[in-house]
């Protein structure tokens, strides 16, 4: 459904944060996107819906080629991509509705989004949403009045409300404590099986990746050189990764931690 | 190389020695380029005024005082004047620096050309002072608050606009980033990624650059574009000092009660 052919990207520095990319996603698969910081997760996620600009290669999202679009095509497109943000990009001095209904600002004209006058539809689905994610009370607080884990479910709310076929989520754990990071893998794991939503999640955490993903790929150095099962990551495989070093612990503690999850 | 090695271990110093000298060699210049500069204007002074001048402010001070609460009631109309000259010329400003900061702004330019005439209109509002676009404003509209308002407003563009798109360019780019991520246009991305970030600034570069221009206006007059500086001239030449200390009085609470104002007002912002 989503499908890379060669990506690479050049910065105008020279260096190559992608070199030759080919991955393809199902309909419905959530993959776990691992790797070493600057190894090009952020690159890639931010070429798929063009917020950075591929230098050779083609993106498919089902059967449009994203890489040549117009402006307004690439802007149809992008709706149906959802993004998810590592600092949680909300726009700070709105309120919670104004910013889960900017998911809806592909859709509805300039002057529609200027006087705030969204369709009762698109309202509705909003209230809809924070209720699932348990924000109903909070629609009217200003964002910056919310915490860590509860700017990240409005930023869950604003990219589900575009209707998405595709999520890209860029850290979405990487500025919460434990517990927040899991409940807020698992509210994206979940959403995703109520929607059939496919999903690239990048994330620094393997543990996590591990339990919340049905697909792992691991990238270094802008190229893939893991895609498999999350049990298959081994210890050799994680070298592979990130480098040397003692990957047993890190191993060991996700099957207590997913036997944690059996029991609850 | 500020770390030196020495028999009883390595020792760090701030700065080398050979830099120290360079630097001790550059104040030395400047201590004699002010010397020079001091006896430059030593030379060009009468010194014979300078030791009369305690007694001529004394002089000058004596006969301000009591200032002339009477002449007050001559002051209202000229003050509500001032006021409005700022007051207006404020507005008149903010209402074409916000689409020339917009333009000026790296992030949001529509085009280089664009940007370059943006910033030339910024420089060239900010290097004439009002009193300067008041002198021509004069001629071509007449003596009068028109003039004095207009004069405010131009000078006052460059300095809001210039705060202003240094404002925008210093916005939270991934917010930005985000809303361009839901499909939304670049107008769209305006108004929901960069007006909110930048809309405390804005307000307080309007409350600012008002409070300044209170100052501003009350000098208008000297050369005849309306407001309390009229008066004063008048006052001056007519060496009617207790009128002058009376009007300085008034000026000098004007300016208290406009401080105080912002003060509130950025308070409530922020």
């Amino acid at each position: 459904m989503l499908r890379l052919e060669g990506l690479k990207k050049r910065y105008k520095t020279g260096d190559y944060a992608l070199k030759g990319v080919d991955l393809e996603i199902p309909n419905g698969q959530v993959i776990a996107l691992i790797g070493p910081s600057g190894a090009g997760k952020s690159t890639l996620i931010r070429c798929v819906n063009r917020l950075v600009e591929p230098t050779e290669g083609k993106v498919y999202l089902g059967e449009m080629e994203l890489t040549t679009l117009s402006s307004s095509k690439l802007r149809k497109a992008r709706r149906r991509m959802g993004m998810i943000f590592q600092e949680y990009a909300l726009v700070e001095r709105l309120t919670v509705m104004e910013n889960v209904l900017s998911g809806r600002l592909g859709y509805v004209g300039f002057w529609q989004s200027f006087l705030r006058k969204f369709p009762k539809k698109d309202i509705q689905e909003a209230y809809r949403l924070l209720d699932r994610v348990g924000l109903m009370h909070m629609a009217d607080k200003r964002a910056d009045e919310l915490s860590g884990g509860q700017r990240q479910r409005v930023g869950i709310c604003r990219a589900l409300i575009q209707d998405p076929d595709l999520l890209l989520v860029d850290e979405p754990t990487a500025s919460l404590d434990p517990k927040t990071s899991r409940q807020i893998m698992r509210l994206i794991n979940e959403l995703c099986a109520e929607r059939g939503l496919a999903a690239i999640i990048n994330i620094h955490d393997v543990l996590l990746a591990q339990m919340y993903s049905q697909r792992v790929v691991g990238l270094k150095l802008g190229e893939i050189v893991y895609d498999g099962k999350p049990e298959g990551l081994k210890p050799a495989v994680l070298t592979d990764i990130y480098g040397e070093e003692d990957w047993e612990a890190t191993i060991e503690e996700v099957d207590e931690d997913e036997l944690e999850e059996a029991v609850e | 190389m500020p770390l030196i090695e020495t028999p009883d271990g390595p020792v760090w110093k701030r700065r080398a020695t050979k830099e120290t000298l360079i630097r001790w060699f550059f104040w030395l210049i400047a201590l004699a380029v002010i010397a020079y500069a001091w006896k430059g204007i030593s030379d060009k002074t009468i010194w014979f005024f300078v030791q009369d001048a305690p007694r001529q402010a004394a002089d000058i001070g004596g006969r301000m005082i009591p200032p002339k609460f009477s002449y007050m009631s001559r002051l209202w109309v000229p003050v509500w004047d001032t006021l409005n000259i700022a007051t207006l010329g404020t507005v008149i400003a903010l209402f074409i620096a916000v689409p020339v900061a917009f333009a000026a702004a790296h992030n949001t330019t529509p085009h280089p050309i664009v940007r370059t005439i943006a910033i030339f209109i910024i420089v060239s509002s900010r290097s004439v002072n009002s009193l300067i676009w008041a002198l021509m404003l004069v001629f071509i509209f007449g003596p009068g608050v028109l003039a004095g308002t207009i004069a405010i407003g131009l000078r006052s563009v460059g300095f809001c606009a210039k705060l202003l798109y240094e404002g925008i360019e210093e916005i939270d780019h991934t917010q930005v980033e985000a809303i361009e991520a839901t499909g939304a246009s670049r107008a769209q991305q305006m108004v929901f990624g960069i007006v909110p970030q930048v809309l405390p600034t804005f307000a307080g570069i309007g409350v600012f650059r008002w409070d300044i221009n209170i100052r501003e206006s009350t000098i208008l007059g000297l050369v005849g574009a309306g407001g309390i500086g009229l008066e004063l001239s008048g006052s001056i030449n007519t060496l009617a000092w207790t009128q002058v200390s009376m009007i300085l009085l008034v000026i000098l609470s004007t300016v208290i009660v406009s401080e105080w104002v912002s003060a509130k007002v950025r308070g409530a912002i922020i």
